[in-house]
């Protein structure tokens, strides 16, 4: 049941690139992928910026191989899972593999209900059934298994912004009691009017581009994305040509149990998952070289998980930085999409900055990262997630 | 991995909560579509909690709530989801407010409680507990993998009880747009006569179902549950075959040890087809019971199977609405429940006597 799970693969689409090899690329040289909107159709493109991956529907099927009239949020999933899986080279190398799909989402087909609910809505028999019947996350989960060839076991998880966090961790545990042997886990989300909405009629979304962990932050943007890895056994990982990038050594599931839209104001829900994490890879927090934050960049979010790194990490801090302020907030993809940042974070020795932090929260004697470094000794990498109903979980990537 | 069923509380279109009595009087419906019998929420619910609350999360925090306390239990160690749909009427609602207000919005509320997470939040918020909380959304494999989730954290030693269930919900707008994709009879009939019109289309159904399951056996357990697994799209007959007797072997029992199966069957013929193609192969000559004339066709609908199975094992009494006469055997020790949703997921749940 503690056997190890190697991480072997890695795939990620985002508002700073299409492929792993640009996002990384991005996140070195501090591009960020916040903009005007330009992709989805929405009456809030001018006051609203957000992290869209910067291509059409039309170009996303044609890189995806699905229909153009697919949702955004599958053929998103179908690129970043396929540069995974191809990547790991599992199925090439070894494929008499009992192999898994776990992936996450909270927006499934809903860029496509809306069309539909458009017509519906003036009449019940109108409405094309084609722009319904992928309403459901599982529908997304699915397409895309069949494309890579994955039928052993397949599931999907939504548990608000921390769904690709438990998606990963259901897969690892998956591997652990001897169900499976590989596992892509992540998950997907793209931009959406429903998710727009809703954020904005919540409050929480910036005009302008989102500073998280400043203390003048004022607010989220939201970008769309996937991200995957690739975990397998150990005895799997022994079979591949190439060494693993690094171990998932630590995860943690628990809930703040607080309010359904906002969390703790001492961090209990982060204190619990980030600690939980830690005991589970035998590690102390003197041992994390490096936490990629939940870090949205809303009021409620960044003092809350900053009371929590308070609790855990102080007067010891680690380096830290929220990538959202390169991919904007992805939402159910976000642990998956920052997964893959921090086994990238792991393998190269990297340490990404925390973009537009001018000054930095008063309450707290610790100060994210402002500028892209190296550090080849880093070996333990932590990654925050904190959602809606309180559902926080934290993992955590150690070097080989 | 084996957990015993402390509780199991069901809301379905039976009367099933809060009643002693086991299915003895059968609601009848005379359209394609079956609606839940709610109870008075007020005495399960703290009334401020309950006005923003949406059907589902209703029925689903009521039965969740008194699982809790039929098992003696207020705070468990994992709260476990499973639904396809998640919370439809709210996501309808918003979206519905979008498109009519021109992306002005005036609410969040339904926003809000849209996400597929919103029922094990709900339960976490409202007994506060901080403890593991997961939503599975894998269509008709929903139940199956929150079930799987549980039976692995037992087996993990990281907790002795889990809240485990399985909810859908049917609403206005769902309901008009599956019959749309042709799923339901178009002719009306009643629920009862089901599996007797060798016709297309099923009956639309909902519920919520929820068990206390834990990692060690106390007097008044109801049943266990032995092992579930999935099975995706099984390429052919022979393939099904095979997970089934792989299961069979994994759990160390012949097909002869099987005192009762629980079958999937919806009435539609095509649909219904894929089992009694079984029970002319491995599972002939097994007594068999069907369940969705009594809760419809849905997703998680094996939550509600396993409700049955549960209670079955328990009194052991196969109630007379499932037409079983006299049985042969003088105790049901072992249920296996299979069910397929729409041939894309196929499952087995496997329950015993404790």
């Amino acid at each position: 049941m503690n056997d190890p799970v190697f991480v072997v693969g890695v795939g990620v689409i985002s508002g700073i690139g299409n492929n792993v090899a640009e996002c990384l690329d991005a996140l070195v040289e501090g591009k960020t992928g916040i903009d005007k909107i330009k992709y989805l159709r929405t009456n809030h493109s001018d006051l609203l910026p957000a992290a869209e991956v910067k291509l059409s529907n039309d170009e996303l099927s044609a890189m995806s191989g699905l229909a153009p009239a697919t949702s955004r949020t599958a053929m998103l999933s179908m690129i970043a899972a396929q540069e995974a899986w191809a990547h790991s080279g599992v199925k090439k190398n070894i494929p008499s593999l009992r192999t898994g799909f776990v992936s996450a989402s909270t927006t499934g087909g809903i860029d496509k209900t809306e069309e539909f609910l458009t017509h519906f809505l003036i009449d019940n028999n109108k409405g094309k059934l084609r722009d319904i019947i992928n309403h459901e996350c599982d529908s997304i989960t699915t397409m895309v298994a069949d494309k890579l060839g994955i039928r052993n076991h397949i599931s999907t998880i939504s548990t608000a912004c921390s769904s690709s966090a438990n998606a990963i961790m259901y897969g690892a545990r998956l591997i652990k009691h001897n169900m499976l042997d590989a596992v892509v886990a992540g998950g997907t989300d793209a931009l959406t009017r429903f998710t727009l909405n809703g954020f904005n009629t919540l409050l929480v979304l910036d005009g302008k581009y989102c500073r998280p962990f400043d203390e003048n932050r004022s607010g989220l943007n939201l970008g769309e994305g996937a991200g995957y890895v690739v975990l397998v056994s150990e005895r799997v990982a022994s079979l591949l040509k190439r060494d693993p990038y690094c171990a998932l050594t630590g995860y943690f599931n628990a809930n703040d149990a607080y309010h359904q839209t906002s969390t703790s104001v001492n961090g209990d829900g982060p204190y619990m998952a980030m600690s939980g994490a830690l005991e589970m890879g035998g590690l102390q927090p003197s041992d994390i070289d490096y936490i990629n934050l939940h870090g949205t960049g809303t009021q409620n979010n960044d003092s809350s998980e900053g009371a929590a790194i308070q609790r855990l990490f102080h007067p010891h801090y680690p380096k830290m930085s929220s990538t959202k302020s390169f991919t904007g907030h992805t939402l159910g993809a976000s642990a998956g999409v920052e997964a893959v940042f921090s086994v990238l974070a792991v393998h190269h020795g990297m340490i990404y900055p925390n973009l537009r932090l001018q000054t930095p929260m008063s309450a707290f004697p610790f100060v994210p990262e402002t500028a892209f470094s190296r550090q080849a000794d880093l070996k333990h990498v932590l990654s925050n997630s904190v959602g809606f109903g309180g559902n926080c979980s934290s993992l955590i990537f150690s070097k080989l | 991995m084996k957990a015993y069923i402390r509780s199991a509380v069901a809301i379905s279109p039976q009367k099933t909560f809060n009643n002693p009595a086991f299915l003895d009087d059968p609601a009848e419906y005379r359209n394609s579509r079956l609606t839940s019998i709610e109870p008075d929420y007020s005495e399960a619910i703290d009334p401020r909690s309950i006005r923003r609350m949406s059907r589902i999360i209703k029925m689903s925090v009521a039965s969740a709530l008194a699982c809790l306390k039929d098992a003696g239990i207020a705070n468990p160690d994992a709260i476990v989801t499973g639904t396809a749909y998640g919370c439809l009427e709210d996501t309808g609602i918003f979206l519905t407010n979008i498109i009519q207000e021109n992306e002005e919005p005036v609410t969040p509320v339904a926003f809000v409680q849209s996400t597929h997470n919103t029922i094990g939040a709900q339960m976490a918020l409202l007994i506060k507990c901080s403890r593991y909380n997961n939503t599975f959304v894998s269509g008709g494999a929903s139940f199956e993998n929150a079930l799987l989730d549980a039976l692995m954290l037992l087996s993990e030693n990281n907790a002795a009880n889990i809240l485990v269930g399985g909810m859908d919900e049917i609403t206005d707008t769902s309901h008009t747009v599956l019959s749309r994709l042709g799923l339901y009879k178009r002719q009306p009939l009643s629920n009862l006569n089901l599996f007797n019109t060798n016709s297309k289309g099923t009956i639309n159904g909902e519920g919520a179902a929820f068990f206390l399951l834990k990692n060690t056996s106390s007097p008044n357990d109801l049943a266990c549950i032995e092992a579930v697994a999935t099975f995706y799209k099984p390429e052919a007959a022979t393939e099904l075959r095979q997970f089934i007797n792989s299961f069979l072997v994994s759990e160390s029992i012949n097909y002869s040890d099987i005192d009762l199966l629980i079958l999937g069957n919806n009435g539609d013929s095509k649909n219904d087809e894929i089992y009694s193609q079984l029970q002319q192969s491995v599972f002939k000559g097994t007594l068999s019971i069907n369940y969705k004339h009594l809760c419809g066709e849905y997703p998680t609908s094996t939550a509600f199977a396993a409700w049955l199975a549960a209670n079955i094992i328990k009194k052991n009494n196969i109630p007379v609405i499932f037409n079983q006469g006299k049985i042969s055997k003088n105790k049901i020790n072992k249920i296996l429940i299979y069910n397929h949703y729409q041939n894309i997921y196929h499952s087995l749940i496997l329950m015993s006597s404790c």
